[in-house]
């Protein structure tokens, strides 16, 4: 059995810096800052009244004149997956039935999808007629709500937000009849779908996937619970640019965003036979978990965090030294930080002081089960240009981190690229890629 | 990546379960077997006045029982408790430790993984609902942030906020076994176990891993989750007659039973198990994986995702269809679902689709739904074992357009080699795993 290398060849990519990838890349390089004071809703009275907001967008545009009806069973979460889904496709020049029907040239049983998805919230507003339907002496009422409130949700409601829709949709949308998975690992959502995406390819079961993650975490709810878990940071609400701040001395909490990002991911012989652009390749993964009694944040010694970069560093078959670029989790909360750092450093040993540190979420905020995807896709457009932007809001190091940050942009040669995350709750997740050479 | 390709085999060591028929493998069989019913009028909420008033709860349920620590664990969600109790019976029965800093069970931790199919934990509803009551202008038909933040605030509680996420589960399991190799789940609505159990199988074939603890946990017995499949008339609505309400494949089948619970396998390597000579409960031989790319409402007419999926499955396994001895299927009991998997069984094993013995404990359990794959294929592990295969209870209107042997009513003693596990996620993915009798 010979080697089946799995490349990239289509990136896309929704971020509260723009609504592709090369808006995203080019906010990243300009040192512009996604997050704002959240306008999806008044947070007036939420300890963190910051995010990171996708830009207006009309999803029809996004979508075949003919599934423009299955637009309203879509979730934010499914709408912004899409959106990637249809930059990533055309950008990796396959022609699927959504881009022209009658000039198909891939096979939909060989294109498998897998499509990372976070817990999606439903929107408060939508089923507020069917609560208020069903008050009873000034409160809720479940006997009201069994029978009158019940009336007033419409009848596909649950359809958007089963966080298998995300892959759903866009396998109806580009017609991809091969494994379809739907990873629902938080924030290493992304990381694990495009690592499985990948194993999919390489065992054989596919020649294409259409892989990421995408979440919109800009909802009450959701940001309610950040600020409750008490990730959120809440002493930035005057200074936007300024609040998340990853390995950063003042740094107090993270903040929280929208976002998608997939990528095509191919075999290389397939992408060779078409002529395809080829950006990277991925060579290699690993995974390990955080085991830490105080769950809500990963073990001091980031002992997971080591495990799973030695993992992938041993699939893709380099050692630390050959490392040009780390992305890792960086989410601002002060102690997930300082282990994270700390596991890189165990990981990286000698090379840790060396290795370029560019954490993106001060830009792009924390985009959840998309972070992985869009950090991916940053390291793929860092590789392609040969660099690296500086890194937002970090200024003093945080006692303990002993990390190579980048603060200035760097232009330089990188050949491999180290993308890291984790959860709370403790799964971790690295990918290698590789800049493409034959 | 590289093709790391391995003939590995993969075997099952263990296997655990909480669901509504038994909180362990032995008594749920059992009940399997005597054809009993899981259902009953739900209690967890006042459901009464929905337009289905009864699901198949597990009952009497203390997680407690299976770990020495409680406390670590009081925040778990109702699926990661299941997660609990499934899990821990399944490392005890393949000689996994649990629960300890210095393991003698000779595994390496790094090389364990926990591969889970497992669903969300439920809101909060009380906070959910009452922030927007508390909140919305009926007049204006808008929200008053404000007036919803102050209520939000202070009934949502912080970690079972956290632990809400649907990594959550197998978090909690890897806290009890320490496991350190790599960690996945995943959601992919009613099929979502039986493709953690297949992806995990992959996994440990290409040496990524010698063990994985594999499975699902779910329950979607909440106001929320019957608010959203009663709206989408999936859910039977027999209220007069909960235990007969599952009926999958008769002709007055009139929507799925919701059930919830856990189940567990360990997977492993054949030759780690015989290395450490635990004793081996069957082999996984093959796994399938297809999308209908169809419509997110319905399955594909003529189950050309079902047929697909199958068909990897088989070819994955390297067998025939004329190898097949019992289908242990979807069996969901909606109209849909029941015919047009009859119709990809038809296709599949064209001359045999009549002779094989296919059935649905979905008649019994419910639907577990993202737990459903694995607590089913573990009755085709116990049908293997046993020489016995399950039931399809409540089955006494055949339907004409409907004639396979659906094993009605009565368990059957029978010679099972082959077994085959098919699940058909809502919105067309479909996964399915084949386990065979161990031989050396």
């Amino acid at each position: 059995m010979g080697r089946t290398r799995v490349v990239i060849t289509g990136i896309g990519v929704v971020s509260p810096l723009g609504l592709t990838a090369g808006k995203m890349w080019e906010g990243l390089c300009a040192g512009r800052c996604g997050i704002k004071k959240i306008s999806a809703f008044d947070p007036a009275k939420f300890s963190c009244q910051l995010a990171g907001e996708v830009e207006n967008y009309k999803i029809q545009q996004y979508v075949p004149r003919s599934f423009r009806k299955a637009t309203k069973l879509m979730s934010r979460d499914i709408e912004l997956a899409v959106i990637a889904a249809d930059e990533a496709v055309r950008d990796s020049g396959l022609i699927t039935r959504a881009i022209d029907e009658q000039k198909v040239n891939v096979k939909p049983e060989r294109m498998a999808i897998n499509v990372g998805a976070g817990l999606i919230s439903c929107d408060p507003c939508e089923l507020a007629p069917a609560v208020a339907k069903s008050i009873a002496d000034g409160k809720f009422d479940i006997r009201k709500w069994g029978k009158e409130g019940i009336e007033l949700v419409t009848p596909l409601w649950l359809l958007k937000y089963l966080p298998n829709m995300l892959a759903c949709h866009i396998g109806i949308i580009h017609d991809i009849q091969g494994p379809s998975n739907t990873i629902t690992c938080a924030e290493v959502s992304g990381h694990i779908a495009i690592a499985e995406a990948a194993e999919v390819i390489t065992r054989g079961n596919s020649d294409i996937a259409l892989a990421g993650g995408a979440e919109a975490k800009v909802n009450p709810v959701l940001i309610m619970r950040q600020c409750l878990i008490k990730r959120a940071t809440t002493r930035h609400n005057d200074d936007p640019e300024g609040a998340c701040r990853p390995f950063d001395a003042d740094a107090s909490g993270s903040v929280f965003g929208d976002g998608a990002g997939i990528v095509v991911l191919e075999n290389l012989d397939n992408a060779v036979t078409r002529g395809a652009r080829i950006y990277a390749e991925l060579i290699g993964s690993g995974q390990s978990a955080s085991i830490n009694p105080a769950y809500e944040h990963i073990e001091p010694d980031g002992c997971g965090v080591t495990i799973a970069i030695e993992k992938a560093l041993a699939q893709a078959n380099i050692s630390p030294k050959d490392i040009d670029l780390i992305i890792p989790h960086g989410t601002g909360v002060p102690q997930d930080d300082l282990a994270e750092a700390k596991g890189i450093e165990a990981a990286m040993d000698k090379e840790a002081g060396r290795i370029p540190v560019w954490p993106t979420k001060s830009m792009l905020s924390n985009t959840g089960a998309a972070a992985g995807a869009i950090d991916v896709v940053a390291g793929v457009c860092a590789m392609r240009d040969g660099l690296i932007p500086a890194a937002k809001n970090c200024e003093k190091m945080a006692p303990g981190c002993n990390l190579n940050i980048v603060k200035e942009t760097i232009k330089t040669d990188i050949r491999y690229t180290l993308c890291f995350g984790y959860t709370h709750g403790g799964q971790t997740a690295a990918l290698v890629l590789k800049r493409f050479e034959n | 990546m590289v093709n790391n390709k391995t003939t590995e085999r993969v075997v099952i060591t263990g296997m655990g379960i909480v669901c509504p028929l038994g909180h362990d493998i032995e008594s749920t069989w059992q009940a399997v077997l005597a054809g009993k019913s899981g259902v009953d009028e739900t209690t967890i909420f006042d459901a009464s006045t929905f337009p289905t008033t009864f699901s198949a709860e597990v009952k009497g349920y203390d997680f407690t029982r299976f770990t020495k620590n409680p406390q670590l664990h009081k925040d778990a969600n109702r699926g990661s408790r299941f997660a609990i109790g499934a899990g821990v019976q399944a490392c005890r029965q393949a000689g996994i430790n649990v629960e300890t800093d210095n393991p003698a069970d000779g595994i390496d931790r790094r090389r364990m993984g926990i591969y889970l199919g497992a669903g969300e934990g439920a809101a909060n509803h009380e906070a959910f609902f009452s922030a927007i009551a508390a909140g919305w202008d009926s007049e204006k038909q808008q929200m008053d942030w404000v007036e919803w933040t102050d209520v939000a605030a202070v009934q949502m509680k912080a970690m079972h906020e956290l632990e809400q996420e649907a990594n959550m589960p197998a978090a909690h399991l890897a806290m009890l076994t320490g496991a350190r190799g790599p960690v996945r789940g995943c959601l992919t609505a009613c099929a979502a176990s039986t493709q953690a159990v297949g992806e995990a199988t992959m996994m440990i074939r290409r040496g990524d891993a010698d063990i994985i603890i594999a499975g699902g946990a779910h329950s979607m017995i909440h106001p929320l989750g019957q608010t959203g499949f009663n709206r989408l008339t999936a859910l039977s609505t027999r209220n007069d007659s909960p235990q007969t309400a599952s009926r999958p494949f008769s002709a007055s089948r009139d929507g799925f039973v919701l059930g919830e619970g856990a189940a567990i396998v360990i997977l492993e390597s054949l030759s780690s198990a015989k290395k450490r000579n635990v004793p081996i409960l069957a082999e996984v031989i093959g796994y399938g994986s297809s999308s209908d790319a169809f419509r997110v409402t319905d399955m594909h007419e003529d189950g050309r995702g079902a047929i697909q999926a199958i068909g990897a499955a088989i070819r994955d396994a390297g067998i025939s269809y004329k190898d097949v001895d019992y289908v242990n299927t979807h069996g969901t009991s909606t109209q849909e679902n029941d015919s047009i998997e009859t119709k990809a069984i038809k296709a599949v094993f064209k001359e045999r689709a009549k002779q094989i013995p296919v059935s649905s404990i979905k008649s019994m359990m419910g639907h577990l739904i993202g737990a459903a794959g694995a607590a089913e294929l573990i009755t085709c592990v116990l049908a293997i074992r046993d020489g016995i295969v399950p039931p399809t209870i409540n089955f006494n209107d055949p339907d004409p357009q409907l004639d396979l042997d659906y094993v009605p009513n009565v368990a059957r003693k029978m010679q099972v080699n082959i077994a085959m596990k098919e699940s058909f996620g809502f919105g067309g993915q479909n996964n399915v795993v084949i386990v065979k009798k161990y031989q050396d």
